[in-house]
């Protein structure tokens, strides 16, 4: 048994994925960053919504909270609130964090409370049959958008980082290696963290759009992905069809939510119920 | 020594509910209910407990459910509008099986309808508003004594049958402010469950009619929650015996003990022959009617619901035995009179006083009413 097979409840497997798919990469790097930062399964609660990607906690052997569409970091904002100590995980796809849940997004990372996210960015709504996403590029077929997308997609980690996240990284499934690293690096910052993942969908979005296999499509990915250093030399007119992979985004100096709220909320009220002859 | 004082009855109910331990609140501002997270805001954070106004209704109550599966004992207030939005995780609470408490003060609807003006029109959306088939424990005081005993009960309900709870009250008796005397810590009852998470896992794994064990996270072993049908692990399944089992467990939960759940107050009832059914501020119009038409010999008694889900069906089958009559007098256009009518026999003359304008029924009304079964 490899050290990171603990963080992985085998007894729900087989996974509902799709062969090919590349959540399996981001799940084993989640697992692997645990291992690394040697978090007790205990300590930890993944939360998801609904999704391919909101099956992902199934399969972690640590607490694991599987909610309602788009929600997830509510009820991860009720947990690390209620219990600051622990390491708080959301994984959500990118309908679930940027259309249904896109309030409760941009909210988090306002609050800066200390959750870890990771969005798994595949351009389309899997679980439900490939349907267009806020994130499906323009001009792209879809389920629902037979005659091609005439909807801009986000930019997700620059929206992010307009909301006041203090560590917003993106990567993408064909480069594991960083992936590990920027997911730990995302782990051991205290303030809410995000993980933007490009990660293939050759069923459900490459099928109708000359991609049906994960070769094809990851290297479509791969001719997307630039640093952030030759992404900033582009053109803005050449930026369109770029992401910059790497750390976007890292203000450690902020104060999490939860530490803000002990530092300065309860010392506050305590001394107003001091002046007032105690809590009513 | 217990304490005279004149309080707001929404200060009133977060009062009780930090008297029945309540340590975490997560809401959203609407009227009528404002004050209560208001309130909450000052005093959790005194006691180093946790606040935290959300983006919205949805947000809230999500917030509650993370802190409660954290171990905390959590409650959010809201009104319709807000109500409606909360229906998602209601549903999640149900099926999960999560103890909280919500504070629906109703206003006048549909939509957003009457902000500021009283109504008691989402009994139904408190029974059947979430999707799917679901119970629910729903407490509706009436006088502000009510309020505290009901918002401690709704807690101790929620904590021992591991379910969200719906603590319900009208924009009349959550903005009056009202002479109270708050009783004592010792003479409050409250009812801490037990956590226990079995070594195997099993966290779902009862008998039918048994009563939950509660369990929570970070506890040792390493559990999953799923809002999806789960089996005994809590492990998503579409396994048809498995879904008809649970769906019977969580039923089961609740309409196995009804005697713990079901409370009413009568009044006048002994040797009654009309009785009027109500709750909450229409309850208490009631009641000066009854002195007015018992002063002119009518025989007229008041069965006040204080649990409202589940109906008390039993009870009032037995009233109607002896009694052939039978007035609904409540704030909307008929939703309890349906029950009512459900569970009275043929030979019960029932009738109803409704209204839903904002403005509350009078004693005057009431009275005119009753007089009408005597034509």
């Amino acid at each position: 048994m490899r050290d990171y097979e603990k963080y992985i409840r085998y007894r729900t497997f087989p996974s509902p994925w799709c062969p090919g798919c590349g959540i399996g990469i981001i799940l084993k790097a989640i697992a692997m960053s645990f291992t690394a930062l040697k978090i007790a399964p205990d300590d930890i609660v993944v939360v998801s919504g609904i999704g391919c990607s909101g099956r992902m906690p199934t399969f972690f052997n640590t607490n694991t909270l599987h909610v309602t569409h788009g929600r997830a970091l509510t009820f991860a904002t009720g947990i690390k609130l209620a219990r600051p100590e622990k390491t708080v995980v959301v994984i959500s796809g990118d309908g679930d964090a940027m259309a249904i849940g896109g309030n409760h997004l941009i909210h988090s990372a306002r609050r800066n409370i200390g959750i870890k996210m990771i969005l798994v960015n595949n351009g389309i709504y899997g679980m439900t049959g490939g349907q267009c996403s806020p994130l499906t590029p323009q001009k792209f077929i879809t389920e629902t958008t037979p005659y091609g997308n005439i909807e801009p997609k986000f930019m997700a980690s620059e929206l992010l980082i307009a909301a006041r996240a203090s560590f917003v990284a993106r990567e993408t499934v064909n480069r594991p290696r960083p992936l590990r690293e920027v997911i730990k690096k995302s782990f051991e910052h205290k303030g809410f963290s995000v993980v933007e993942v490009i990660s293939n969908c050759h069923i459900n979005l490459g099928r109708k759009n000359k991609m049906k296999d994960p070769i094809t499509m990851c290297k479509w990915i791969a001719g997307r992905t630039v640093t952030r250093a030759q992404y900033d030399k582009l053109a803005p007119g050449d930026r369109n069809h770029k992401y910059p992979v790497g750390i976007l985004q890292e203000d450690n100096e902020r104060l999490e939510y939860t530490e803000l709220y002990n530092k300065y909320i309860i010392p506050s009220a305590q001394e107003a119920a001091r002046k007032n002859g105690g809590a009513k | 020594m217990s304490k005279r004082k004149v309080l707001q009855g929404n200060i009133i109910a977060a009062k009780a509910a930090l008297a029945a331990g309540c340590n975490f609140f997560a809401g959203y501002p609407i009227t009528p209910s404002s004050e209560i997270a208001q309130f909450m805001s000052r005093e959790l954070p005194k006691l180093g407990y946790d606040f935290i106004q959300m983006e919205d209704e949805i947000a809230s109550l999500g917030a509650c459910i993370g802190a409660s599966l954290a171990g905390s004992k959590v409650m959010t207030a809201t009104s319709g509008p807000g109500f409606s939005l909360m229906q998602e995780h209601l549903g999640m609470g149900v099926m999960a099986e999560i103890p909280l408490v919500i504070v629906n003060v109703m206003r006048g609807g549909p939509s957003t309808g009457l902000p500021t003006k009283p109504s008691q029109a989402d009994m139904m959306q408190t029974r059947w508003g979430t999707h799917g088939d679901h119970p629910i424990i729903a407490l509706y005081p009436a006088f502000a004594d009510e309020i505290y005993t009901e918002t401690i009960r709704a807690f101790n309900l929620s904590e021992k049958f591991w379910t969200p709870v719906v603590l319900m009250m009208d924009e009349v008796q959550a903005k009056a402010h009202e002479d109270i005397e708050i009783p004592e810590a010792k003479d409050i009852s409250v009812y801490e469950s037990e956590v226990n998470v079995p070594v195997d896992l099993n966290i779902y794994d009862r008998e039918i009619g048994e009563k939950p064990p509660r369990v929570d996270f970070f506890k040792g072993y390493p559990i999953h929650v799923d809002s999806l049908e789960h089996d005994a692990h809590g492990w998503p399944t579409i396994e048809p015996n498995t879904v008809h089992k649970m769906q019977t467990l969580r039923m089961q939960k609740i309409y196995h003990y009804l005697d713990e759940i079901i409370e009413y107050k009568e009044y006048e009832m002994d040797d009654a022959e009309v009785m009027i059914f109500s709750f909450g501020v229409s309850a208490r119009a009631s009641i000066p009617a009854i002195q007015m038409l018992r002063e002119e010999g009518l025989k007229v008694g008041l069965f006040q619901a204080l649990t409202i889900w589940p109906f008390p069906k039993r009870e009032l089958q037995e009233r109607f035995k002896r009694i052939k009559k039978v007035l609904t007098v409540e704030m909307n256009m008929g939703q309890m009179k349906y029950e009512v009518e459900r569970v009275a026999p043929d030979d019960v003359d029932d009738r109803a006083l409704l209204r839903a304008n904002g403005i509350p029924l009078t004693p005057q009304e009431i009275y005119n009413a009753v007089k009408e079964f005597y034509k």
